[in-house]
């Protein structure tokens, strides 16, 4: 086969070439054709195919997306905003830290334990390529039925790959989420978070500056694997048959998903923290989704100048990979770098210490082209802004589906409830041990969350707390929330709830929410329904972050998460990063002490659309969200915060699914202690136990600070209201129904186990 | 001047800088070591801390042992110096036969993270002198490659002369035989055990709990009276 060469290409403009199996539509093909003035050259087009792709180019939510920036709140802990690998927050005392969640739905469904377990190692070197020490993960994680038969093929591989490579990279894993709901069946969520800690002065970005700077590149040879990841498997739906077995007549797709190699990335983790604290690096960028397509174009995009890269001095794993294979392969432990040429020695000297490959593959040029050769010649030759952030953006098609009246319509509210005090205590167990709300710890106990000696708060808590530094307690707090089931019956309200959520669960632990990050799992783009779920959805996060003072810094939306014509409900995942000026001030969930008080904060309506309980009790979904009120967010965050820098409560959970008895519950068996409940007068104790009202908290509040708290609370104007206290060993709502907390253990702790194991 | 504690970094090493904190958490001066160095530094006892050294490629511990800083640990263990394996470092012990036996993948087959309690069995080691006999600690227990086995002869063997030094309490996380949860040679220097005492030291961080201090001043207690 002859080498597709630029003057090849020139010289054949009427070849045929297979856009259209690359994922190219004719139209965007045509435009390739028009920025090069000629056919692309197969390596152009495999560059084009993947950096246009929806996972890259984000062309169908790019126009959704700039609200993050448009409505962006005043903040001063905004250092590096979105664009980069990751966004980066102040936090006080000399210290930033970097965070991002992501997705890797696509490849786990088809391969769980490498999906998972690469979505884990991108997300860490995203991190890494801002200049940080990546410091902690969480996995927000979304499959099908707990007791569907491919539920059980799929979640204990995603969660040993999980497992198997970020235990194995030593990042203590400190929370996350394991939902399950019939909708994700055919398309698990996995999604991915890493969190990073540097000084100011660490932060690197993704350019490639300085004509005569050499671009190099390190990590493990590239090999076969992951070609055409992000255009063939994350930017298409899969057809209802399934795409993970074979069996149904097509070639399977499990090639295009990549291997893992965490060994190899604890090297390269240590060996680029080695080469930044030496100042060896002018611009990094980390090789994922698009491998050397991505890097090369984004870095010689961002930064001034061309670049030209010598592609056949690339370390394979298979020397017969094509040029346009090596450039779309996303096989895993790449890094790139640009280096000044007196400082490259050196960065090869400590990449041999870690007994790291790296080579010099080309050089940044005072052109404006990147420019790829082959054995010398010249197989690339493009304008690389055209490649990297100049691609296709489509205003999408948008319309309300005609189905949502129907379903906001069908009022949870009509549902009929437990008649009976039995009845109650009944579904009362069922709820708490419905897949949904049960102990998650056969899951967490496969992940590390002790590794490197500063996790502070870790799963069951409210949210991961890791501590920053050993002298002040400063440390940092990470909770992420997701709601689909809400977001179903209103995108807009849903994406709040899950921002609301978040923010909750890091002010509960005593942290001060700084900034977000988010993924944004929905359906096909081209169906204007789930366009308009995802519209409405940003929408309602941008107006939300404005409205709590929390900037977006960065995120990442996946989209064709389908199976067939029926997406899964909009699922839009919020990450919330709260900073703590000293840990030992933390409030963990764990009710511990007898004789506490126990307030419930703000105010309960009978609010039960969406909620668990119409899910487990009556396999319903309908009516509306609760509602959201994000200044009353605002206050209770203020609230707890106080109250854990000034020692008045000893405990706190946030109320979300499952409402009331679900935390009450987590917080009794996480404490071994009980607590007696008293229904307050004209309060349905159905509406209290179960209804999931927004901006609601619990807390246990000694009794030598029940007159400061309530005064603190009675000041502000939050409702406070005391419920019970810390006793015994049993939940005992008066006049209701009593629940061991042995019998509430074992409801609680036995179902993932006796689904999965 | 205060004694010196060897902490090895081997490539995939995990919780060496936790190991070093934990050393000078109780009052010791941690110098870390390089596995391609042979130079031990003039240290008094060494640690081989816990992580994937070498990804547990081929088998845990099975290539680090051959690392050129192993020469002179094992040449100075054989001469008495205190030498704690945690984790993936008593799977390197194990390889280089400083310790016997092997570690199999957990019985149940999965990675797992816990709070263990243990049982000293041995508070007379190099490691163990600050703990009663038999007390029972609580540190965490993080591994997949946790199964202890040896043949019977050498399980007696170990009973017989009281090197086993620790048992799991409640649970046996991993059917390790006999509930063997660490051990130690016959000169007691070199000690051995899965679960992370390094994890233990601060009442704030992980279970909450200080009980894995005890290992790190047990050495200080030997070094100072030796």
């Amino acid at each position: 086969m002859t080498l597709d060469t630029v003057k090849h290409a020139a010289q054949t403009p009427d070849a045929e070439q297979p856009w259209a199996e690359l994922g190219l539509k004719q139209d965007e093909y045509e435009r390739i054709r028009a920025i090069l003035g000629r056919r692309p050259t197969g390596a152009e087009l495999a560059m084009y195919s993947v950096m246009w792709s929806e996972h890259c180019s984000y062309k169908s939510s790019k126009v959704h997306l700039r609200q993050f920036g448009e409505k962006a709140p005043e903040s001063d802990a905004l250092l590096v905003g979105i664009g980069e690998n990751a966004g980066v927050v102040d936090v006080g005392q000399g210290y930033a830290v970097t965070f991002k969640v992501e997705s890797h739905n696509h490849p786990s469904y088809v391969e769980p334990y490498q999906g998972a377990a690469t979505g884990v190692g991108g997300i860490v070197r995203d991190i890494l390529a801002m200049g940080a020490r990546p410091v902690a993960v969480m996995d927000p994680l979304r499959f099908g039925a707990a007791d569907h038969p491919d539920t059980k093929r799929v979640l204990p591989g995603v969660v040993a790959g999980i497992g198997g490579y970020g235990n194995c990279l030593g990042l203590p894993n400190i929370g996350g989420e394991v939902v399950f709901d019939a909708c994700y069946q055919g398309n698990p969520l996995v999604n991915a978070l890493c969190v990073g800690v540097m000084k100011h002065e660490d932060i690197h970005l993704a350019k490639a500056s300085g004509a005569g700077n050499k671009v190099i590149l390190y990590g493990a040879r590239t090999g076969g694997d992951g070609i055409g990841g992000v255009s063939v498997l994350a930017s298409e739906t899969f057809d209802a048959a399934g795409d993970s077995a074979s069996g149904t007549g097509k070639p399977t797709k499990r090639p295009a998903v990549q291997v893992g190699d965490p060994f190899q990335e604890k090297l390269l983790i240590e060996c680029t923290l080695e080469v930044f604290k030496e100042d060896l690096v002018e611009g990094i960028q980390d090789l994922g989704g698009a491998g050397l397509s991505c890097a090369t174009s984004e870095l010689a995009s961002a930064g001034s100048g061309g670049m030209r890269v010598e592609l056949d001095t690339v370390p394979l794993r298979d020397s017969s990979l094509s040029p346009e294979e090596i450039l779309m392969s996303e096989s895993q432990e790449r890094m790139c770098a640009i280096v000044k040429p007196e400082k490259v020695d050196r960065f090869l000297q400590i990449c041999e210490k870690w007994d790291v490959i790296a080579t010099v593959i080309g050089e940044v040029t005072d052109g404006e082209r990147l420019e790829i050769y082959w054995h010398g010649e010249q197989i690339v030759d493009v304008p690389p802004r055209t490649v990297a952030h100049e691609g296709p953006v489509y205003e999408r098609p948008y319309a309300r589906p005609e189905w949502q009246d129907a379903l906001q319509a069908d009022d949870a509210g009509r549902l009929p409830r437990p008649a009976t005090a039995e009845e109650l205590r009944e579904q009362v167990l069922k709820v708490v041990s419905a897949p949904n709300q049960a102990s998650k710890s056969w899951v967490t106990d496969q992940y590390d969350r002790f590794v490197q000696g500063n996790t502070v708060l870790a799963q069951p808590e409210d949210s991961g707390m890791v501590r920053v530094d050993e002298e002040t307690g400063l440390g940092v707090a990470v909770a992420t929330d997701g709601n689909g089931r809400y977001a179903k019956l209103d995108p807009y309200a849903g994406a709040q709830l899950a921002l609301a959520e978040s923010y909750r669960n890091v002010a509960a632990s005593g942290a001060k929410p700084l900034a977000i990050s988010n993924c944004l799992n929905f359906g096909s783009p081209e169906d204007p329904a789930v366009m308009w779920q995802f519209a409405e959805a940003t929408r309602g996060l941008a107006d939300g972050c404005l409205a709590l003072g929390t900037p977006v810094t960065g995120g990442n939306v996946s989209l064709y998460n389908q199976t067939g014509e029926v997406a899964i409900h909009p699922t839009p995942v919020v990450a919330v990063l709260g900073v703590i000026d000293d840990v030992a001030r933390r409030t963990p969930i764990a009710f511990a002490e007898e004789g506490q008080l126990l307030y419930l904060l703000g105010d309960t309506a009978d609010e039960l659309g969406g909620s668990a309980w119409s899910q487990v009790i009556h396999d319903h979904l309908g009516g509306l969200p609760p509602k959201v009120d994000l200044e009353r967010e605002r206050l209770l965050a203020e609230i707890l915060i106080s109250a854990s820098r000034d020692g008045m409560v000893d405990a706190a959970h946030d109320l979300s699914d499952g409402g009331l008895i679900q935390a009450l519950a987590e917080s009794c068996l996480r404490g071994g202690k009980g607590a007696r409940i008293v229904v307050p007068d004209g309060v349905d104790p159905f509406v209290l136990l179960f209804s999931e009202s927004a901006g609601r908290a619990i807390v246990a509040v000694p009794r030598s600070e029940e007159v400061r708290f309530n005064d603190m609370c009675g000041a502000r104007g939050l409702p406070a209201t005391r419920i019970g206290v810390i006793d015994g060993d049993a939940i005992e709502v008066q006049g209701q129904f009593s629940l061991p907390l042995a019998e509430l253990r074992q409801a609680h702790e036995a179902t993932i186990p006796g689904l999965l194991a | 001047m205060t004694a010196r504690v060897g902490v090895i970094t081997f490539p995939g090493t995990l919780d060496d800088r936790d190991t070093q904190r934990a050393v000078r958490t109780a009052g010791l001066t941690p110098v870390p070591l390089w596995h391609r160095d042979k130079d031990l530094r003039q240290v008094d006892a060494v640690i081989l801390p816990g992580g994937f050294s070498y990804g547990d490629y081929l088998r845990a511990g099975a290539i680090s042992r051959f690392s050129p800083v192993m020469e002179s640990v094992i040449d100075q263990a054989k001469a008495g110096m205190p030498v704690l394996g945690i984790c993936n470092g008593f799977q390197v012990l194990t390889e280089t036969h400083l310790l016997p036996g092997a570690m199999l993948r957990n019985n149940h087959l999965h990675f797992i993270c816990r709070d263990q309690k243990l049982r000293v069995e041995n508070a007379e080691t190099a490691w163990t002198r600050s703990y009663e006999q038999g007390q029972e600690i609580n540190i965490p227990l993080k591994n997949i490659d946790g199964r202890y086995v040896a043949d019977e002869r050498v399980l007696d063997e170990l009973e017989a002369e009281g090197r086993v030094v620790f048992r799991y309490q409640d649970l046996n996380p991993n059917g390790s035989l006999r509930d063997i949860a660490g051990i130690c040679n016959a000169a007691g220097n070199v000690v051995g055990l899965m679960p992370h005492p390094e994890h233990a030291v601060e009442p704030l961080i992980g279970t909450g709990r200080t009980d894995g201090l005890g290992f790190f001043t047990s050495i200080l207690k030997r070094l100072v009276s030796a």
